[in-house]
């Protein structure tokens, strides 16, 4: 008799157990799907900027990309913002980060135009151009995050 | 139209920057930023390419779109390389933010030229 229960609870425990894993695995991927769905639907937005920028400022290969190193500035002061905001602020949504940090301003911004255009440069005769927008992006980027962040934390600071 | 292509591709970018960057990130038990490094020199190796094709008169409009502008513009980001190596510096690591640079800079221009090469021995023959 004892052991009939016993083993009705043991089937009960094992029972809400399986309950619990299967509610826990569910809301697990409704999570990452709703993480994938918004870096998506941030990184379509953050390309059709890019695409509307390069559209307005365009350079034929060989010439200076002012449209690249535009997007990849105003990104770079973005995320230096954001994240300032995201981490010294009361607590954050937690799609912000996957939505605007990894989505838009991932999709804004781009390293594989930035090294394109540098061997375009290259190539249309202009090497000393390249590497001057080459190590000149990158120092306007760390300037842009660093008065981004500096920038954020005055506002949140008062 | 080209708008619509330029969406899609960057919406496909961006999820697969997330996955890749993080599948790399987890297997890599350091500050360095591998994942976005991985993903910089891959896209920078497909646009390559897609810019060669271009070159010689190969990949249409709708594919340099959707795979150039989109996809690779999206796979690749400036602006967390730019955050992750100020924080590098901020946090007493400028070896590995110096480092985050030289290898990212002249990795993605070598993918890039690398790419183009390709494009060029493949496409230069269907020209001929």
């Amino acid at each position: 008799m004892a052991r009939a229960s016993r083993a009705v609870r043991d089937d009960d425990t094992q029972a809400f157990d399986q309950a619990r894993r299967q509610a826990r695995d569910a809301r697990r991927s409704r999570r990452r799907w709703d993480v994938l769905l918004v870096v998506g639907l941030g990184g379509a937005i953050g390309s059709l900027l890019r695409f509307a920028v390069s559209e307005a400022l365009p350079h034929d290969a060989g010439q200076f990309p002012w449209s690249t190193l535009l997007v990849n500035v105003v990104g770079c002061v973005a995320i230096g913002a954001l994240l300032v905001m995201i981490t010294e602020t009361a607590i954050p949504h937690r799609l912000l980060r996957p939505f605007v940090a990894v989505g838009v301003l991932g999709g804004l911004t781009t390293f594989s135009t930035y090294a394109v255009d540098a061997v375009d440069l290259a190539r249309a005769g202009h090497p000393r151009l390249a590497v001057l927008y080459l190590v000149g992006t990158v120092l306007v980027c760390l300037a842009a995050v660093l008065a981004g962040a500096v920038g954020a934390r005055r506002i949140v600071v008062q | 139209m080209t708008a619509l292509l330029v969406a899609v591709g960057g919406a496909v970018g961006a999820v697969l920057r997330y996955l890749l960057d993080g599948w790399v990130q987890r297997r890599h038990d350091s500050p360095f930023p591998w994942g976005t490094l991985t993903v910089n020199v891959i896209g920078s190796l497909v646009l390559g390419v897609l810019a060669g094709a271009a070159i010689y008169g190969h990949g249409p409009a709708e594919l340099q779109a959707t795979l150039g502008v989109g996809l690779c513009g999206a796979l690749t980001t400036f602006s967390t390389f730019g955050y992750d190596t100020a924080r590098l510096f901020s946090e007493r690591a400028p070896l590995y933010a110096v480092a985050n640079v030289s290898v990212s800079v002249l990795a993605g221009l070598g993918a890039a030229a690398a790419g183009m090469l390709l494009a060029a021995a493949v496409w230069s023959r269907f020209v001929e």
